[in-house]
């Protein structure tokens, strides 16, 4: 069972508690496709941004204080007046961001590659939960510097509670703990803001448990067939996952330290006030998409149910993409719709982040408020607009209509495209195996040599 | 045992013998445990008693003009105080309520018909609309404009446009002298 460790402490412990033989196993042992790409370096990033949120955090959490009359200068305090303490806030306000980013890389990777297939779907539907634990996280976080995006955007989110029908005012009572947002939210936001994380730390290894039941699948999706396919974790993956994270932290770095508020709100450096809500609420930019799918749909209940349904759709994708083939790269139809489908949320963020009744000019590059557009038509009120207009001579789409259609492809993907292509698609033929690409043909021998070292050590 | 336990018995009913009984007894008993010992937990979330204490006011509205309003805090909420003007009240007299959204007349909402009293909470996601003061957009129907999402409120703050489905709340208030309102 216990394998042989050279170091006479480490095999004592081992013995009583094999934590090194299972770390041997997991990292060491644990064999890998060969021919993973940079896509597959999104997943130890995000473990990253999760250690580094953790660790940020409770250094601030030494020096917040969760009151609603403290709560503000508290976080002010910290950027002027304690040691370093702007750079732990910068990291940690940006590090939310990153750890977005490089999370949503990895869910369009899996995405692409078809990782949601059989016989990783529960590490999919885990990998769903995280995202669904992050959100709830980075919301409540967003709450504490209690400024008035932390104030209005609770008050707006709570209130989303209150489409459901008969007890849902009963439920946003229950989480204010009181008759609007106040102390007792702020107090408990912060309590849930600290163990969530944690939470998401336990998800995370179940998550991992998962992967390695079956192993990382790969960019030809698929399976290993043997030894010849796959090299060790360590050192040929942790080397690669340590030079992109390199990359990674220049990245990070530079929103640290040249533009730790560009991707912030800078109403929230206003106090909240609980009497005048702010001209546009808008939330961070990574709910930027759920927010337009709420905002499409005219009626409360329904915006509501469409944004939850736009994350529960991905719990069930494994049953709603049926076709066998894994990797989008074997799938010609399939590619166009998955990069639609990309641009498609990069639409509903625009969407998300302007004012539903105005208009987009797309040859103007404008987006145009609703006056300006009544004033260029000569109508009498904005109800005379149609969504789509050639008022003052340009061509302008309603924010709203946009988002429609836009929400619109979103579901159609999963619930029409992805469907209709398990039957009609014809995908490429599949290599017979990982090596055999880089083994065949004449031309390749180098490269084939290459790749089958590691294969002849294991 | 276990064999015993899944036999049928003799009397020909199946199921239903003291075995499963006393499981359905037992898992029952713990059920309601684990409840009543959740409750307590899930009821420290609602508001606590110094929270439900704060909820009555009292304003003095001598200083209001008329065409404008003041805005005060009430359990933590916006609170609308508006001094109705003549036309003001007429043009929320004289709506045909079979036309609005959550029908209601303008006297089931004011006490005095100069003084329009409301919860300046947008029933649609919880902003506060503006229009308390004259200088402030007040929409289509001279009341209130919900930045937000652009809901539109009359001078009676009944929802007329955009996506809030209810009237403006009117709170529980009295008149407890000419220029002085409690309210809660
Ligand atoms: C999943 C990991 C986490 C995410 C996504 C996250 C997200 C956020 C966000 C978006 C903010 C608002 C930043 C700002 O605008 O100022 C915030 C604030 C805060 N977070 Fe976290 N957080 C995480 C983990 C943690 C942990 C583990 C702790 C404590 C142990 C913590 C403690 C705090 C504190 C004290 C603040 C208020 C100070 C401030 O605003 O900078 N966070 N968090
Ligand atoms: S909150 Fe007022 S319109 Fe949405």
């Amino acid at each position: 069972m216990s394998k042989h460790f050279k170091n006479p402490v480490v095999r004592w412990i081992d013995h009583r508690l094999p934590v090194f033989s299972y770390l041997d196993h997991e990292a060491n042992e644990y064999p890998t496709p060969k021919n993973l790409n940079y896509w597959w370096n999104f997943g130890s990033l995000a473990g990253f941004m999760l250690i580094t949120m953790i660790a940020t955090g409770i250094f601030l959490a030494m020096q917040y204080t969760p009151h609603v009359s403290m709560a503000f200068n508290s976080v002010e305090r910290i950027m002027r007046d304690v040691n370093f303490g702007w750079l732990l806030r910068y990291l940690h306000m940006n590090g939310a961001s990153m750890f977005f980013i490089v999370v949503y890389i990895h869910i369009f990777r899996g995405l692409y590659f078809g990782s949601y297939k059989a016989p990783r779907e529960l590490l999919w539907q885990l990998g769903v939960l995280i995202l669904l634990l992050m959100m709830a996280t980075a919301f409540m976080g967003y709450v504490l510097p209690w400024g008035q995006m932390s104030f209005w955007g609770a008050t707006v989110i709570t209130n989303l509670f209150s489409a459901i029908p008969l007890v849902g005012d009963k439920i946003v009572t229950l989480l204010w703990g009181g008759f609007a947002v106040d102390n007792p939210t702020l107090n408990r936001f912060f309590a849930l803001h600290y163990l969530m994380p944690f939470v998401i730390l336990a998800v995370v290894m179940l998550h991992i448990i998962a992967l390695h039941r079956f192993g990382s699948n790969n960019p030809i999706g698929i399976d290993t067939k043997g030894k010849q396919d796959t090299i060790p974790f360590h050192p040929y993956y942790t080397t690669k996952d340590i030079f992109g994270l390199g990359i990674f932290l220049i990245f990070y770095a530079f929103w640290v330290f040249y533009a730790p508020n560009a991707l912030g709100d800078p109403d929230n450096y206003i106090p909240a006030n609980p009497l005048s809500t702010p001209e546009h609420i808008v939330p961070e930019w990574y709910f930027l998409p759920f927010y337009a799918i709420l905002r499409s749909i005219p009626d409360k209940l329904m915006g509501v149910i469409a944004m939850g349904a736009s994350i529960a759709i991905l719990f069930v994708l494994p049953w709603l993409d049926r076709s066998p083939v894994r990797s989008g790269t074997f799938r010609p139809v399939f590619k166009w719709f998955f990069w639609m489908l990309v641009f498609d949320c990069a639409i509903l963020m625009f969407v998300g982040k302007n004012p539903p009744d105005w208009f987009w000019q797309p040859f103007a590059m404008h987006v145009t408020p609703a006056e300006e557009v009544v004033a260029a038509a000569g109508v009498a009120d904005a109800d005379a607009l149609w969504p789509i207009t050639f008022a003052g001579g340009t061509l302008g789409i309603k924010i709203l209509l946009l988002g429609q259609l836009a929400t619109l492809y979103y579901f159609a993907y999963f619930i029409v495209v992805l469907p209709l292509l398990s039957i009609f698609e014809t995908p490429k033929r599949l290599p017979l195996s990982i090596s055999e690409p880089v083994l065949k043909g004449g031309g390749k021998a180098a490269v084939a040599h290459a790749h089958s070292k590691p294969m002849e050590k294991a | 045992m276990a064999d015993q336990a899944h036999a049928v018995p003799k009397d020909g009913h199946s199921g239903g013998t003291r075995r499963e009984f006393l499981y359905l007894m037992t898992a029952a008993a713990g059920a309601y445990g684990v409840a009543s010992v959740a409750w307590p937990f899930i009821s420290s979330m609602n508001p606590s008693q110094d929270v439900l204490a704060l909820s009555s006011i009292e304003v003095d509205i001598s200083s209001i003009q008329p065409g404008e309003g003041i805005t005060v805090k009430w359990r933590g909420k916006p609170l609308f105080i508006r001094r109705r003007t003549p036309e003001e009240i007429k043009a929320a007299e004289s709506v045909n309520i079979a036309q609005l959204r959550d029908p209601q007349t303008d006297k089931d909402r004011v006490q005095k018909p100069e003084w329009l009293v409301l919860i300046g909470v947008c029933t649609h996601l919880g902003c506060v609309p503006q229009g308390e003061k004259s200088s402030e957009p007040r929409g289509e129907y001279g009341g209130y404009y919900c930045p937000c999402h652009g809901s539109q409120y009359d001078t009676s703050g009944r929802i007329r446009k955009g996506p809030a489905p209810l009237n403006l709340a009117v709170p529980p208030y009295t008149f407890t002298g000419d220029t002085t309102v409690k309210v809660g």
